[in-house]
């Protein structure tokens, strides 16, 4: 049976296909499989693996843990947490919190959209960045905050934010170049 | 001799990992036998990265604001009493704000290590619940919480005693007690400064209500935004078990007990308790309807008693200092003292903790410095989404439940955002209708629809396309959506714009009959102009106009024509001379 497919966004045949490697998901599995209430864990695990929740590791999900895939997919849509699309090498996190909209998240979120040109949810062509709105980080006296790959940035600017992104970008590209001599 | 540097989530923010490392190879450079300790947030965030230096004869100074580069000046005063060149050092006013404060859920936060069981122990942790267990019936601590007048620091203000109580009283067996950290409200942290502060006073909190409804399974759903909380709990938990705290025959009493950490995956709805229990079960969150309450029919349909954090971490000081001491802080019907986030735009934000019955005016002007740049102050914003935004004119309302829930807004968890002169309050009320409509968990129609509705209006007047008649719709809807949800969600998302409405009534009228936003900041209706004196004519913002509204030679001062600009703002973000004015 044909099946619509999101992240191609094209209707494809034989999506069942297990194209991801699950060994490390199968020792998680093993742990909490017979556990009931352990769906959000185990999500959390397997995103934690891929970067994200592929649709033939929710298919694998269900099969092994006998919950059926609509249900799984209710609990992934339902937090904000889960993603089922694949993320860049730099994660932001922008906070709009109300002390971080308050002083300024707006403009921070403009300028990250015109810098990187996405808009929120998004991933940048070369899959570098994606920007992802978040409601509160809870560093609230520092606002406004953002946090990329897990490191916070206080008070920032839309200036800051314009420095920050282009050294990631450097960053990035000398590791890439450095790659390419060895 | 011993230096402590503060490393709460806020704190690492303002760069204290890059002072904790500079400090420590300092220490080793030097080859000294000196000790590092961390500590949580103390509260002070504004002056983060904080370090202190405390002598063999305890006398502690307090650096603020450190960098890396002051390492060694701070080792040079702590070793030979070297006047430091740039290190800053706490001025009297910082700390005068802090002795306005009683710290009893805050009191070892910023203080020990909490990474170190033996700190806790050392300020008298875990006696209150050695004390519970071997002297007293579950009956007791249910009796002297009741004495405490200790209510829920979650947001509604119901007495624990009576959940415990409840809960007690089920005869069906396995009961379970949680702790909600699904701190949800943007725009408060309390309950992340306590668990990273000091996770064992919730733990022994959670222990002492555990005995009490008679669980020996405690759960602590935390968000998954705060990792560091969560780490301070495992590391906790652990020690906690090493020392035969948790596990089995506590203190050869026969009680068991033990607890695990249930990471949140992003659902305000969650803080809802009914909703949490079935996050907890791993389903999506939605409410159901009451009762059966949790204390009846609860985590896997048995008893199940659910309480904040904060409140959790005030149970081991009733217990110690006996509930009389937390009833006589405190006004007649809320006791104790509360917790609250300052931030927005006040001078000295950061973590407070009061007692009951501090007027506003002194939290914001007194503790917290007033607002920022001397700007005028407009409305202190309490409750998040369920809140409302308090006036100037209502300043000198007493912090209790019932006054506070008399202006409109609620005392909520403990969130307080100040807003000035360049605040819009319908700006605000959208702010927050936006956090709600998306954070509704879609059951109840009212609240899925009406929210959005609301939104779409608010939206219309932000933007300004508002009409006549519109005031009156939302006030219509308002009723809607708080009668016909079926939890506090939807019940309470109302309030922000209502109480915009009865305090800022005036600042709804100005954008939909004047198409003006009187504090100047919604987009679409101010004015975009360019000013000469700072314009080079680098050209930037004529390329970035979407509409070509902006023209000039290169070099020259440019120009926006008014008849082309769609006041999308772009101009001013990609200007980096700072020369586009918007009014």
């Amino acid at each position: 049976m044909s099946q619509w497919n999101e992240s191609t966004r094209t209707c494809t045949k034989n999506n069942d296909e297990l194209t991801h490697d699950t060994s490390q998901l199968d020792n998680v599995l093993s742990q909490y499989k017979n556990k009931p209430g352990s769906m959000i864990t185990i999500l959390q695990k397997a995103q934690s693996i891929y970067g994200y929740l592929p649709r033939d590791i929710i298919r694998y999900i269900s099969k092994v843990t006998s919950i059926k895939t609509p249900i799984i997919y209710g609990v992934a849509t339902f937090y904000t947490q889960f993603r089922l699309q694949p993320v860049g090498e730099y994660l932001i996190l922008l906070c709009k919190g109300t002390a971080c909209h308050v002083n300024g998240a707006d403009e921070i979120e403009q300028t990250i959209c015109d810098e990187l040109s996405i808009q929120n949810g998004q991933t940048t062509k070369d899959g570098l960045f994606t920007l992802n709105n978040v409601a509160c980080l809870g560093c609230c006296s520092l606002s406004p905050v953002m946090m990329i790959n897990g490191e916070t940035y206080a008070k920032v600017t839309p200036k800051k934010v314009r420095t920050i992104l282009r050294d990631l970008r450097k960053k990035s590209s000398h590791s890439e170049t450095k790659e390419d001599h060895a | 001799m011993k230096i402590i540097i503060g490393q709460g989530s806020c704190g690492i923010a303002a760069g204290s990992d890059k002072v904790k490392n500079a400090i420590q190879n300092e220490i080793d450079a030097r080859e000294l036998t000196m000790s590092l300790e961390l500590a949580g947030c103390c509260g002070t965030c504004y002056l983060e990265p904080i370090v202190d230096v405390v002598s063999d004869n305890g006398q502690k100074t307090t650096f603020v604001s450190v960098k890396a580069e002051q390492a060694s000046e701070i080792l040079d005063f702590a070793l030979h009493h070297k006047e430091p060149n740039s290190a800053v050092m706490m001025e009297p006013i910082d700390k005068s704000a802090m002795e306005k404060q009683k710290r009893i859920a805050l009191q070892n936060a910023g203080v020990i290590n909490p990474e170190k069981i033996e700190d806790y122990i050392a300020n008298e942790g875990y006696k209150a619940i050695q004390d519970c267990l071997q002297n007293k019936t579950p009956m007791d601590v249910i009796e002297e919480i009741k004495i405490s007048g200790l209510r829920g620091r979650g947001g509604a203000g119901f007495p624990t005693w009576f959940k415990w109580r409840a809960a007690y009283q089920q005869k069906e067996t396995p009961k379970y007690i949680v702790c909600n950290g699904d701190e949800g409200d943007p725009g408060a942290f309390m309950d992340r400064s306590i668990l990273e502060g000091d996770p064992h006073s919730v733990i022994e909190g959670m222990m002492i209500g555990g005995y009490a409804i008679g669980a020996n399974e405690g759960i602590i759903y935390v968000r998954a935004e705060y990792p560091l909380a969560i780490k301070r709990l495992e590391i906790a938990l652990e020690q906690a078990r090493a020392k035969g705290f948790l596990g089995k025959n506590i203190f050869g009493t026969g009680f068991d007990f033990d607890i695990w950490i249930k990471a949140g995956a992003g659902a305000f709805v969650c803080g809802e308790e009914t909703a949490l229990i079935a996050s907890l079960e791993g389903l999506r969150g939605m409410p159901r309807l009451k009762p059966p309450f949790p204390a009846q029919k609860g985590y896997w349909g048995k008893p199940t008693n659910i309480n904040n954090v904060e409140t959790f971490a005030n149970v081991p000081w009733i217990m110690r200092l006996g509930g009389a001491a937390f009833a006589a802080l405190g006004t007649e019907k809320s006791k104790g003292t509360k917790v609250f986030a300052l931030a927005g735009k006040i001078k000295r934000g950061g973590l407070i903790e009061i007692p009951m019955g501090v007027t506003l005016r002194e939290v914001i002007f007194d503790i917290g410095g007033g607002i920022q740049d001397d700007k005028e102050f407009k409305a202190v914003q309490m409750g998040g989404p369920s809140g409302g935004c308090i006036p100037a004119s209502l300043l000198d309302t007493p912090i209790d439940y019932e006054s506070i829930t008399a202006t409109g807004a609620i005392m909520g968890s403990g969130g307080m955002v100040v807003m000035d002169e360049t605040t819009c309050m319908v700006d605000m009320a959208r702010f927050f209708l936006d956090f709600t409509c998306k954070e509704s968990c879609g059951k109840c129609v009212q609240c899925r629809v009406g929210t959005k509705r609301m939104l779409e209006i608010l939206e219309r007047i932000t933007d300004g396309k508002g009409k006549d008649g519109d005031i009156e719709l939302l006030e219509d809807l308002c009723q809607k959506v708080k009668d016909g949800s079926l939890c506090a969600l939807g019940g309470t998302a109302p309030n922000p714009v209502l109480t915009t409405l009865q305090y800022f009534r005036d600042e709804y009228e100005a954008h939909i009959y004047e198409h003006r936003c009187p504090a100047h900041s919604c987009k679409k209706l101010l004015t975009y102009t360019i000013k000469e004196e700072q314009c080079v004519g680098c050209g930037a913002c004529a390329k970035k106009c979407p509409t070509d509204a902006i023209s000039g030679e290169p070099k020259k001062v440019h120009s926006i024509d008014q008849e082309l600009c769609i006041q999308c703002g772009t101009c001013k973000t990609v200007c980096t001379f700072n020369a586009i004015e918007a009014l």
